[in-house]
């Protein structure tokens, strides 16, 4: 049995480290620790409720408009504010860029370099690069040509001795089982990829001014329509954004999701590997109709799965929704192991672990700086595949055409995506069909545009004056890594009490109360192989399937009003 | 960006011969030239030292570290604008290390550090985001077991060149706001022993970072910065001088609530909480993202996301700004500036004061309010003539 570390994981978000057990070649224990706490809890405390979007946007630059919008939602939740149907459409349009971005990022940038070996594209034919390119899609850059002169590139890199980024990548590893051809060809779209990032991305700048960090606005958009003015959004950014649109759909659906099949087509095995709990959640997202509060206009539908059963999807309530800290370095007044609902919750930091610098965090009962979330008392993954589960099993007829038709292709039934493997097809998933959904967010904007309805933004309930002397309001969105909540209490034009429950803090979570493990650690104990400890990148393959937002899943911007009163006291 | 395959360049040509084996032509190349001349506001004179200097380069190695941060500096250089100016100034480097993009996990990856800080030790560049929580030991932010500061100041020592990139690692923003319970830091405070230039920002442009590279490797020294440490060829003017709606300020044409029919005109938006007279920014001429828009192009009020303690000094947001007058524009806002200057040194302690919460959490647990920088120990070469940062501290 060894001990093993990985510290820092890398190609995520955030600071990660990953401790296991390995026993004869498999993961037997496992733990996920999450190294970084930046927790103000008291910082929104008694600030505006309308800049609660730019603070907590801060939590995380990759997830860069998630935060903003589930405040300026639980914001609007609590002052019974309805978002114009032009506005609700931009953040759509807004929200579902990000997702179609960051997913392919995702899969090239940070989870490619996992599947593909960039030394083995080195003894590739370019010809038959070529011919596997042109058998799996129309994209245009398939010559014999254009991939010799990206691995010239390549070979001048390697023989220059300096590999910069790829230094003490695990190349060569027997795990990897690509041809050199189908590496070759991944490796070219890991560069194209990086040009078609920056430009699709630049929606977010004509509506919100920037990215990363776009600007949002309680109440709608602050992006005026005037179609006859410059300083405004008009026809000319119109056309740009549908010229966005057009390339994104284009780069999924020619180079990204077939990528993604010819590749997992090699990796059969980790289709039964890496399922972890087998419990998964939505909240639903992408209002229709651009309101966010009717639940039943959601693109992805909201609902519970237990036990892999997808005959059965149960109504989501947030009122299920608690947190354990009982593996977590904080404290509740009420002890470790009890579980507070967010509207009670508590972020109060208690560091128990040995000082640093440390060898070993599994041998102590708190660990990691992530709490421990829990619905209906039981641990719960989110993400791409649990929003593709649920809509799976509530028959979406969109999401079963894909998902059928990657089954088929691969070969395998639907208990496939209970794996590794099926989490990361189930990003491919969604990121095709949200392509789609661009355009008809955009047609839907352009048709209100067109009929006069520019209105981006309610000021009805702008000013605090007139605002209820206490409020309290519940955001709720799904991002890119999955379910996210905001929680608001508003008192006298003030923030009182704020949290946020977040994706990562779902699929990392650590041990609870009852020592039951969050969705990373059983997912590296389900089935798992770690053939060498000294090159973990069977490890590395399952935690880069969910794609890990650590600065996001610590909980990083709560106002707890009971620490200060004790703090007052003393 | 840094992704060497995309036009590798070896460790034994210099610059001059990759493009030419490039086939960039010499044209060409004096055209790259002038424009990061442009943007690092040197005269046309120097363009032939510039391009002599980058002629004869080698490439240097970069060492990046993360530290707490939320990772939007790194998507932002990522975005870096101008593929041209972008994919030439970031070919310059060999980037060792870098969390996000790098392939190596683990041991493997803090190997690849070491391994990097010895071969090259006092020549790379030491680029930094995010800041470096003191509280408690350091114990809010460990990479491989060790604090942030640890792995900061050996990072720093080796180094020939400190660049600190966006506002955490200016100062340690959002996490140092008020009442900073980490006791989150920017870089410059714990590296003093040396210059730390400063890309302030949340996140700041990309090609900010690229030409101060560029101008490190073709002067052998930081550019000329302000009492901040920010580089003045990029934060040298406030929005408000720059910005296309100042017209507007000037005539008296206000955005009085967002949507209304001065807003889809396209007004100023210093009623509606506007810091750009408070903020020193490139943001109105490099724009965002390709030059697509920025902030107050796409109708929202600048944040002051440049400005040191911002999210204490600038807040409200959505407030506006006191005392900027119409007429008389340039005197008020100079005014106003220093006084948010003297405001950032005492910023914090002043919140604390009004909420009494913040000092009662220093006597009870000695956490020390965040230090702003001496003018005597702050980044060197500082140049005069920067207004509201002369009196800091």
């Amino acid at each position: 049995m060894a001990r093993v570390v990985v510290d820092p994981i890398t190609r995520i978000e955030g600071h990660l480290r990953i401790e296991v057990q390995e026993e004869n070649g498999r993961i037997a224990d496992a733990w996920a620790s999450s190294t970084q706490f930046r927790g103000i809890e008291t910082i929104l405390e008694g600030r505006d409720p309308r800049d609660a979007w730019a603070f907590t946007q801060r939590i995380c630059g990759v997830c860069t408009v998630v935060h903003a919008l589930a405040s300026c939602r639980a914001v609007e939740d609590a002052l019974d504010i309805e978002v114009p149907a032009a506005g609700g459409l931009i953040r759509n349009l807004v929200h579902g860029m990000q997702t179609v971005q960051d997913h392919v990022i995702h899969f090239y940038h940070l989870h490619a370099l996992d599947w593909v070996d960039v030394v083995s594209a080195l003894s590739a034919d370019p010809a038959a690069t070529s011919n596997l390119a042109r058998s799996i899609s129309p994209w245009p850059n398939n010559s014999a040509t254009y991939f010799a002169e990206i691995q010239t590139r390549v070979r001048r890199f390697v023989e220059s001795g300096q590999l910069g980024i790829f230094t003490n990548g695990y190349w060569g590893h027997p795990a990897y089982k690509l041809p050199p051809e189908a590496n070759l060809m991944a490796v070219a779209h890991y560069l194209e990829a990086l040009d078609w990032q920056r430009d699709v991305i630049r929606v977010h700048t004509i509506f919100g001014g920037k990215n990363p960090h776009p600007n949002f606005l309680v109440g709608g958009m602050a992006s005026a329509i005037n179609l006859d003015d410059t300083g405004t959004i008009n026809a000319e950014s119109f056309t740009k954004i549908q010229g966005m649109i057009q390339r994104a759909r284009r780069f999924v659906d020619e180079v990204y999701w077939p990528d993604l099949l010819a590749i997992a087509s090699f990796y059969p095995e980790w289709a039964s590997i890496g399922g972890g709990v087998s419990n998964y959640m939505s909240v639903g997202e992408f209002p229709n109709n651009g309101q966010w509060r009717d639940t039943d206009s959601m693109y992805f539908p909201r609902g519970v799965i237990f036990d892999r059963n997808l005959s059965e999807v149960l109504p989501y309530d947030h009122e299920q929704v608690r947190e354990y800290i009982t593996s977590s370095w904080y404290e509740y007044e009420g002890g470790d192991d009890v579980a507070l609902h967010p509207w009670e919750g508590e972020t109060t930091p208690r560091y128990t672990g040995p000082q640093p610098p440390w060898t070993y965090l599994q041998d102590f009962d708190k660990y990691t700086w992530m709490k421990a979330p829990r619905y209906q008392d039981r641990p719960m993954e989110v993400g791409p595949l649990a929003r593709a589960l649920v809509a799976y099993a509530s028959g979406h007829e969109d999401v079963q055409e894909v998902v059928n038709d990657a089954l088929g292709r691969l070969g395998v039934g639907p208990e496939a995506l209970f794996s590794t493997l099926g989490r990361t097809a189930a990003r491919g998933v969604e990121t095709v069909l949200l392509a789609r959904k661009l355009e008809d967010w955009f047609n839907a904007l352009l048709t209100r545009v067109r009929a006069g309805e520019t209105t981006t933004f309610n000021g009805d309930r702008w000013e605090p004056s007139t605002w209820p002397a206490s409020a309290r309001g519940y955001g709720f969105l799904e991002a890119a890594r999955g379910s996210l909540g905001h929680w608001v209490q508003i008192e006298n034009g003030a923030i009182r009490h704020y949290q946020c429950v977040v994706p990562s803090t779902w699929n990392c979570s650590p041990r609870d109360a009852q020592g039951v493990n969050g969705p990373y650690e059983a997912a590296l104990m389900d089935n798992h192989p770690l053939v060498d400890p000294a090159r973990p990148i069977e490890l590395l393959r399952t935690i880069h399937s969910f794609d890990p937002c650590m600065a996001c899943g610590v909980h990083v911007l709560d106002s707890e009003g009971r620490e200060v009163v004790q703090v007052r006291v003393q | 960006m840094f992704f060497p395959t995309s036009h590798a360049w070896t460790h034994d040509e210099t610059l001059g011969e990759h493009m030419e084996r490039r086939g960039v032509s010499r044209r060409d190349f004096l055209k790259f030239c002038g424009q990061i001349s442009v943007m690092l506001g040197l005269s046309e004179a120097l363009v032939p030292r510039v391009a002599a200097a980058l002629q004869n380069l080698r490439r240097p190695s970069v060492v990046w570290l993360q530290l707490q941060e939320c990772t939007g500096c790194v998507e932002s250089v990522l975005r870096s604008s101008d593929p041209t100016i972008g994919d030439l100034v970031l070919d310059l480097v060999s980037l060792d290390y870098q969390h996000t993009l790098m392939a190596a996990a683990g041991d493997a990856a803090e190997a690849a550090l070491q391994a990097s800080m010895e071969e090259n030790y006092g020549e790379y560049i030491l680029l930094v985001t995010g800041s470096v929580p003191l509280e408690e030991n350091g114990i809010y932010l460990t990479i491989g077991g060790r604090t942030g500061r640890e792995i900061l100041e050996e990072a720093a020592a080796g180094a020939a060149a400190v660049i600190a990139i966006g506002a955490c690692a200016h100062f340690g923003s959002v996490q140092a706001a008020r009442p900073n319970p980490t006791g989150a830091v920017g870089v410059a405070e714990i590296v003093r022993d040396k210059p730390v230039v400063t890309i302030a920002g949340c996140p700041p442009i990309a090609d900010v970072v690229t030409a101060t590279i560029v101008h490190y490797l073709t002067f052998n020294r930081l550019p000329a910065m302000d009492g901040e440490g920010r580089p003045l060829f990029a934060y040298g003017a406030r929005i408000h001088d720059q910005c296309p709606r100042r017209a507007h300020f000037d005539a008296g044409q206000y955005v009085q609530r967002f949507d209304d029919e001065a807003a889809r005109l396209g007004w100023c938006l210093y009623e509606v909480g506007c810091k750009g007279p408070a903020t020193f920014s490139p943001c109105p001429i490099l724009q965002w993202n390709d030059h697509t828009d920025w902030p107050i192009g796409a109708g929202h009020p600048c944040l002051g996301c440049t400005e040191r303690f911002f999210w204490d000094t600038m807040t409200p947001f959505y407030e506006r700004l006191p005392n900027v007058a119409g007429f008389g524009v340039e005197r008020n806002a100079d005014l106003i500036g220093a006084a948010l200057a003297v405001g950032t040194a005492a910023g914090v302690g002043a919140h604390a004061v009004a909420t009494g919460i913040h000092r009662a959490r220093e006597r009870k647990k000695g956490i020390p309010l965040p230090v702003v920088p001496d003018p005597g120990t702050g980044p060197a070469p500082v140049s005069p003539g920067s207004g509201k940062e002369g009196s800091d501290g």
